[in-house]
């Protein structure tokens, strides 16, 4: 009964999205008030239909119904129920039913929490969203239909992938999704922005929240997969390069150029078609990810559903979205005007630069990612690229970036002069010259990279402290005067300290891991003890434990630093229902670095072959991560008190004097 | 002249779709080989496994034998390496050719994920690889007893890959005079 009320809820919001898209767009052509609130009403009923939906399938997955297909090969009764639950989207329907919802969940929020948001403006973001549900919905429907039964059902089901059976995949598919999915509001706003031909500061003040959220779950979703694949894979990589993770990375890069240059457009008016453009084209990549892991166009380890027919169908998604969009710009964005001018020093200078980098990064992933296809489809033979392309593609765009990234909270709006700017940075840039001549002592002139990931890191720090340091007039009023200011700093100005430093505390993890990182390999007896960085580590014993649905080699190992002694566990679990093995790291965290053990096979001696890797400063990457999202997180509660603070009059930037004016009694 | 920077974005895109439509027309284990029926080119090796010999291409024959093409920092192979190692339990010979790839980097892979492979070299430049035609990593190439290149399989060799393909062929070369 549960399969066929998830079907029909999944067929009623069908329904509603393709009755919320025509009442929303032709509501809004017309200004007809009715029409647009049927739209809006279409709007919270799919959403509630959409969740139905995916409430049924998770009620499958936890009553073990093998009578429904998807349920039989994704789970079992020894599954634990935790996984049961994230093998609702853990296979390829059950991940595009989450996508879906997401979508929806969006879409209502909009129509509940519309703002200050113009109706027929609301009414067409709705609408474009609608387009976005039905044609998912549909995808869902008639390629990947989820409650699909199978007769004679069987008695027990096979097994979640168990690379995938980690409390990992409870949190991570989700939040990635809320921050892939999220850009859709973005793309919606760009096109309903095209489709009225008028874009103001308001439109720039309306999306930003959104762009924040989705950002912000992105960088979250993102680190928090990095830290999954680093623990779960056992070979103590945090990035690699992965198809599926550029798929998530691409947007995330693009998204962050949106950020800034929707702050500049909001601020001073200006970069009007390039931040619809951004828009429509982070959406896009979030399209092309799902694309990318659907269609089997390219293989990686995360690809657990080819299918060509349903390649065919997000790339039929992707062309008619993204090229309706990118038309609709051609068409209409010429019009528009180019807004405030700014000199090349400036604010908005800086903001562009780093807009101009971001693309470049944006392009240089995209092109590594599916060189393979290009080359092939141009001369007819495949290859592939490894991590030694983006180490001298991405990385030389990523280093300038970070250095601009310094400089840009310091400069004014408009313009800027050379001289006073670098006088109000000389603290950090003297600190970070000192760390780059530090750099070049420690590792030798031969390793750039090593030595300006160091530098760049230190001053990406110190230039987001120097803007606190600054503000507070640290040395310069008394202390109730500073405490004064310190507690009169807004929370946008904590949120791009923060931002930033967690970009410094990334890059300066990533180089002490790279540059610092030793391992060893051998094989150990129960009692053998090494020394491994300013560890000792000693083998204490090896057994054969039963977890609920696997077997496996369990090895404790005694780990004693300067910072105290600890006990660290490696397993290698053995999962007979799919007859696969996994890998459980033992990994001593610390904020200066991890003691990271993984076991391998035991020889018929009974030696049990362990690799162990000294990690310095591995945490810091995923703490940066950590930084960013909350200065994120700021930025948006910021936002929220504002708004109730002050509602000003929005300015309108447009074409001609007539929508001038409709924009403006709006 | 400002109205053609404004269609450049949708120009773009159409050529990336065009690239996508033809891409997903393709199916990556059937590419040819140029190398089918035709003796291995000349290669010598050095090792990847401290005190070993390495691996020169006149090694390679004697026997139908796979040469498997791999690399550390594959991701793919690492799905694959399991394969391989049941392989090897069943008497399989196997080389393998570590392609573009640091020696001790691929010395720590196979101490940490088991050693499927009676000889391996190191091809670091990558130039031996070049020669072989590779693609991408992994590869496989099955070699009959007089060292001629007869079938060559893209990406990981899966369990139905082994029974329904190379199995079967690997018999048939094993009865060849």
């Amino acid at each position: 009964m549960t399969a066929e009320i998830g079907q029909f809820a999944l067929i009623l919001a069908f329904v509603l999205a393709v009755v919320q898209s025509v009442a929303q767009l032709w509501g809004a052509a017309r200004n007809d008030a009715a029409l647009m609130s049927v739209g809006r009403n279409a709007v919270l009923l799919q959403a509630a239909f959409t969740l139905a939906a995916f409430v049924c399938l998770a009620t499958l997955f936890a009553t073990n119904d093998f009578s429904v297909a998807l349920v039989v090969q994704h789970s079992n009764s020894a599954q634990p129920l935790i996984y049961r639950l994230g093998a609702t989207w853990g296979s390829h329907e059950g991940s595009m039913l989450l996508w879906v919802l997401i979508l929806a969940v969006y879409g209502a929020a909009v129509a509940l929490f519309p703002g200050t948001l113009r109706d027929t403006m609301r009414a067409r973001v709705l609408g474009v969203q609608g387009l976005l549900g039905a044609a998912f919905l549909g995808f869902l429907i008639f390629t990947s239909n989820p409650f699909s039964r199978l007769f004679p059902a069987p008695l027990d089901g096979g097994e979640l992938n168990p690379i995938l059976q980690d409390p990992g995949l409870v949190f991570h598919p989700p939040i990635l999704y809320l921050g892939y999915v999220g850009f859709s509001i973005a793309f919606s706003f760009g096109v309903a922005a095209l489709i009225e031909g008028t874009v103001d500061n308001a439109w720039a003040r309306w999306v930003r929240p959104w762009v924040l959220a989705s950002w912000l779950f992105l960088t979250i979703g993102i680190s928090a997969g990095s830290l999954w694949a680093y623990y779960s894979l056992g070979w103590g990589g945090w990035w690699f390069w992965d198809p599926v993770e550029n798929a998530s990375f691409m947007p995330w890069l693009l998204g962050t150029a949106l950020l800034h240059s929707a702050l500049v457009l909001e601020r001073r008016g200006a970069l009007i078609s390039w931040t619809i453009l951004l828009a429509i084209l982070t959406f896009s990549l979030s399209l092309v990810g799902t694309f990318l892991v659907r269609s089997g166009v390219l293989t990686s380890v995360h690809a657990f559903a080819l299918d060509a027919r349903r390649g065919v169908y997000i790339l039929g998604i992707i062309a008619a979205f993204t090229g309706s969009a990118l038309a609709l710009f051609a068409w209409r964005a010429p019009a528009m005007r180019t807004g405030a001018l700014f000199a090349p020093l400036s604010r908005e200078g800086g903001i562009t630069l780093n807009n101009l980098l971001l693309l470049c990064a944006t392009t240089t992933v995209f092109l590594g990612t599916f060189y393979p296809v290009f080359v092939e489809v141009l001369r007819g033979d495949a290859i592939t690229v490894g991590p030694p392309f983006y180490k001298i593609t991405f990385i030389p765009i990523v280093l300038p970036l970070l250095l601009v990234a310094g400089f840009g909270p310091f400069m004014n709006w408009k313009r800027e002069k050379a001289l006073p700017l670098l006088r109000r940075m000389i603290i950090p840039i003297v600190l970070g010259m000192i760390a780059l001549v530090a750099g070049v002592i420690v590792f030798g002139i031969g390793r750039p990279l090593n030595i300006l990931g160091l530098a760049l890191g230190v001053w990406l720090v110190l230039a987001a402290k120097m803007i606190l340091i600054r503000r507070w007039r640290i040395g310069e009023v008394g202390i109730g005067e500073m405490a004064r200011l310190v507690r009169a700093t807004p929370l946008a100005v904590w949120a791009m300290v923060l931002a930033h430093a967690g970009l410094g505390v990334t890059t300066l993890g990533i180089t002490g891991v790279t540059a610092w990182q030793t391992n060893k390999v051998l094989s150990m007896n129960a009692g053998d003890s090494l020394a491994l960085g300013r560890d000792t580590v000693t083998l204490q014993s090896v057994q054969v434990v039963r977890g609920p649905n696997y077997e496996a080699n369990h090895a404790r190992f005694h780990v004693e630093g300067p910072f105290g002694e600890r006990i660290l566990i490696s397993e290698r679990r053995f999962f007979p229902a799919s007859r696969t093995t996994t890998t459980v790291a033992g990994i001593g965290f610390g904020p200066l670095g991890d003691t990271y053990i993984s076991i391998g096979d035991q020889d018929p001696q009974g030696a049990l072959v362990v690799r162990m890797w000294d990690h310095p400063l591995v945490g810091w990457i995923w703490a940066g991560g950590i930084i960013m999202a909350l200065g994120g997180m700021l930025s948006l509660a910021d936002r929220g008190l504002r708004r109730v603070a002050l509602k000003r009059g929005p300015r309108v930037v447009s074409a001609n004097p007539e929508v001038q004016s409709q924009g403006a009694v709006a | 002249m400002r109205r053609l920077i404004f269609l450049l974005p949708i120009v773009l895109f159409a050529a990336v779709v065009a690239a996508f439509v033809v891409g997903l027309g393709r199916d990556p284990s059937k590419l040819p080989s140029t190398m089918i029926d035709k003796p291995l080119p000349v290669f010598d090796l050095p090792p990847v496994r401290a005190g070993d010999t390495g691996l020169k291409s006149a090694d390679i024959q004697g026997e139908p034998r796979l040469l498997n093409v791999f690399a550390s920092w594959c991701v793919s192979c690492r799905v694959e390496h399991p394969v391989l190692l049941a392989l090897k339990a069943r008497g399989v010979p196997i080389d393998g050719l570590d392609w573009m790839d640091r020696a001790d980097a691929a010395s720590a892979y196979l101490v940490a994920n088991g050693d499927p492979y009676a000889r391996v070299g190191n091809d670091q430049p990558g130039r031996a690889g070049i020669d072989l035609g590779v693609a991408g990593v992994p590869e496989t190439f099955i070699v009959d007893r007089r060292g001629r290149v007869r079938y060559k399989q893209i990406g990981p060799i899966s369990p139905d890959d082994w029974t329904h393909v190379i199995a079967p062929l690997m018999d048939r070369l094993r009865a060849e005079s």
